[in-house]
């Protein structure tokens, strides 16, 4: 079986660097979006963002996801944004005050979320036993469509058409709001 | 010592050249790095080709003649052209926002030729097989809709920004109606034994097994999904007849407006690139990638033969097309340059044909020389729609995206699936009818 | 070294952890409505990321536990949050549209119309 598997033949190549790398730009693009005074520039942050999200997910032998994060999020999703931000005059918000005035308290707060975090990781740290070199499916959305449609290994047939009624939902309500007289 | 080096990389070279997998799935980093610069610099020559093509073809269907000065027939006018606009002066308008002015082409750019990744030109001829390739191809295809908008923000003027959400209003419409035309392709793939998959490669392996194109796969539905794919993909590119946002006579050229010299030449070079991988695509899903015409009706080894000269003769074809209008060039000695150059062309184009009738490049070639044919065949489809068809107003664009092609794509759908499991549908059907 | 040098599930978890607190803040602190409304979308990126992470985790899982290479539940779940987020980025930027209609603003302590 080991012999069978890709893994073992061909190692992947770089996986530290290619994982720093990625992790690095998803966090600058995450400050950049929470710092930037300019929408615009926190639209194009988060887009590169959303991208090395889509090659993270990739790295994990996820390739439907990263598929369909590039293509609903990154092309889809962020799109939208632009378009609201450009409809939206932006020139008075540049140079109007940027955070607001419990800037202190979120802060104080998110330090405390941060901190529940790294106690959490420190002590559950062994939870997590690595060592499976694991086989990756060649068929990684084949067994996705498994999931959500076959018919005996199917679990979230239900989910995907619930899915599909909050999307009609979203698209009436958002043609409601955004329209000037219904 | 030498002698066994130079041994050793000939065995890597020759153990690679046997390989039946593409660089990327064998986890070759040296020949993937190898494939990525040879698709780029193909690309960048097919689009120079494009260049001039579009020019001479688009001048022969007005009954003129087009570039004809710069280089025998106008053939040098693609680098007089590149040497212009890198020479230009970089203007910036002012109150512009210079790092998203800056960054907007690279995005366009990098939507377009990421996706030559997963453009299959042989079985093992790509640089990487991916299990979601044609995902991955429409959603990075769709990234270049954020340069657009970027780039007609950032130009803080009225026609760039009025271009630039119409012409992303556009891309997204008719991106729905690809998806769809795609789903009902990938649909036919499912019928093989293999089962289904949206990988570039094993689509037209399918095709291959299933002995037919999808384009004549339950007829009419291959043909019209086709059809509406086609379609979709001249609006997805912003070309005539739907290129209203950057036609001169209507909007100043849209999005690109503010763009000049070298940064103008990257929207040119990612509109180019952009309509090769929607073709590539097109050829792909629906017209048999890489297979040959005809591989059932005309099967067995002497047809094999025959469609093996194809390559071939195409380029001895155009090399005797060259010295024709070699020997039809003025008998002046202003033209002593010209024509010893077009001759000389020609010759090179004959020297590359009579290669290719060598049985070893013969077998190799194959494959990669009828996907670019197929290919070529769109460029020239594009070029033609562009000398024929009147502009499309921008609500009659529209119109048409959602209106006609989003339903008859959803028609499409339901019936490509009904047709597909008919044999199933019908046992069941059976089986609930007995008592 | 060698712990930060093998790329572990723990790697991925503290990177999501680490982005979801960057999206907290930015939820908590800012102004702009729509950087709000990205904040957010960084926060469902973080949980995206622990759910694909540990549904590689749990491939790893011998079968009778729930585990095997056809548990994909993470991934599945994780597509189903992307659909969820492009409904609510649709519906909330609808929403920042109907009111910035009405008030010409688009900060959010500006939104103060039933105060006391």
């Amino acid at each position: 079986m080991a012999a069978m598997n890709p893994l073992v033949a061909n190692p992947p190549v770089a996986t530290p660097f290619f994982f720093y790398l990625l992790a690095g730009i998803m966090v600058v693009g995450g400050i950049l979006v929470i710092t930037r005074k300019n929408a615009v520039h926190s639209a194009i942050a988060l887009i590169t963002a959303l991208l090395a999200q889509a090659g993270l997910y990739l790295m994990l032998y996820a390739p439907f996801v990263a598929g369909v994060q590039i293509i609903l999020y990154a092309g889809g999703i962020m799109v939208l944004f632009l378009f609201v931000i450009m409809l939206i005059s932006i020139e008075r918000t540049i140079k109007e005050r940027q955070f607001n005035k419990q800037w202190l308290v979120g802060i104080v707060a998110a330090a405390a979320l941060g901190g529940l975090f790294i106690s959490v990781y420190t002590k559950g740290k062994s939870l997590f036993p690595e060592g499976h070199a694991l086989y990756p499916e060649a068929q990684n959305t084949q067994a996705i469509g498994a999931l959500l449609f076959d018919s005996r290994t199917g679990t979230y047939m239900f989910a995907f058409e619930i899915a599909s009624l909050l999307l009609l939902v979203a698209i009436i309500g958002a043609v409601v709001m955004a329209k000037k007289r219904i | 010592m030498n002698s066994s080096l130079m041994q050793s990389v000939v065995d890597y070279i020759q153990s690679y050249l046997s390989s039946n997998q593409t660089p990327g799935v064998a986890g070759n980093w040296f020949w993937a790095t190898v494939y990525v610069l040879l698709v780029f610099a193909g690309v960048s020559v097919g689009v120079i080709c494009m260049n001039w093509l579009e020019r001479k073809i688009l001048a022969h269907m007005q009954v003129r003649l087009g570039p004809m000065r710069v280089g025998p027939h106008g053939l040098l006018q693609p680098i007089a052209d590149a040497l212009k606009l890198l020479l230009k002066e970089d203007i910036i308008p002012a109150e512009a926002d210079a790092l998203v002015f800056w960054i907007a082409p690279f995005i366009v750019d990098l939507a377009a030729f990421t996706v030559f990744i997963v453009v299959p030109f042989g079985p093992a001829h790509a640089v990487t097989d991916m299990n979601i390739g044609i995902l991955f191809m429409l959603g990075v295809s769709s990234l270049s809709v954020l340069g657009i908008v970027t780039a007609g923000w950032a130009s803080n003027s009225h026609y760039p920004l009025i271009g630039a959400l119409r012409s992303s209003a556009q891309m997204v419409s008719y991106e729905v109606a690809m998806g769809l035309a795609v789903v009902s392709a990938i649909m036919m793939t499912s019928l093989s034994a293999e089962g289904g998959t949206l990988s570039m490669i094993g689509i037209v392996q399918r095709q291959q097994e299933q002995q037919v194109w999808f384009v004549f796969k339950f007829f009419p539905l291959g043909l019209v999904a086709f059809a509406i794919f086609a379609i979709a993909m001249i609006a997805e590119t912003n070309r005539a007849p739907f290129d209203l946002p950057e036609a001169e006579s209507e909007l100043t050229a849209g999005f690109h407006t503010e763009y000049s010299g070298f940064r103008w030449s990257l929207f040119f070079l990612a509109e180019y690139a952009a309509m090769m991988a929607v073709s590539s695509i097109a050829v792909t899903l629906w017209l048999g990638g890489w297979l040959r015409p005809f591989p059932s009706a005309l099967h067995g080894a002497i047809w094999d033969q025959i469609f093996s000269l194809f390559p071939g003769l195409t380029f001895l074809f155009l090399g005797g097309l060259c010295f024709f209008n070699a020997a039809r060039m003025p008998k002046h000695p202003f033209f002593k340059i010209q024509t010893m150059g077009l001759a000389g062309f020609g010759a090179a184009l004959g020297l590359i044909g009579l290669v290719l009738f060598v049985s070893g490049v013969r077998e190799r070639v194959q494959d990669i020389f009828w996907f670019s044919a197929k290919v070529a065949a769109f460029m020239y489809l594009y070029i033609w729609y562009r000398g024929t068809f009147p502009r499309y107003r921008f609500d009659q664009l529209m119109k048409v995206g959602w209106k006609v092609l989003l339903p008859t794509g959803l028609a499409l759908l339901i019936l490509t699936a009904v047709v597909a499991m008919r044999t199933e549908l019908w046992a069941q059907l059976e089986g609930a009818w007995r008592p | 070294m060698d712990a930060m040098l093998h790329i572990s599930t723990l790697h991925y978890l503290v990177l999501g952890a680490a982005l979801f607190l960057l999206g907290v803040i930015g939820v908590l602190t800012r102004r702009n409505v729509v950087i709000v409304l990205m904040s957010i979308e960084l926060i469902l990126n973080a949980v995206n990321l622990n759910l694909v992470a540990l549904s590689r985790y749990w491939q790893g899982m011998p079968a009778r536990l729930g585990g095997g290479p056809q548990a994909l539940h993470g991934q599945v779940f994780a597509i189903f949050v992307i659909t969820d987020a492009a409904a609510e980025a649709a519906v909330g930027l609808g929403i920042l549209i109907a009111f910035f209609r009405n008030k010409e603003t688009v900060n959010v302590d500006e939104v103060n119309l039933l105060k006391w």
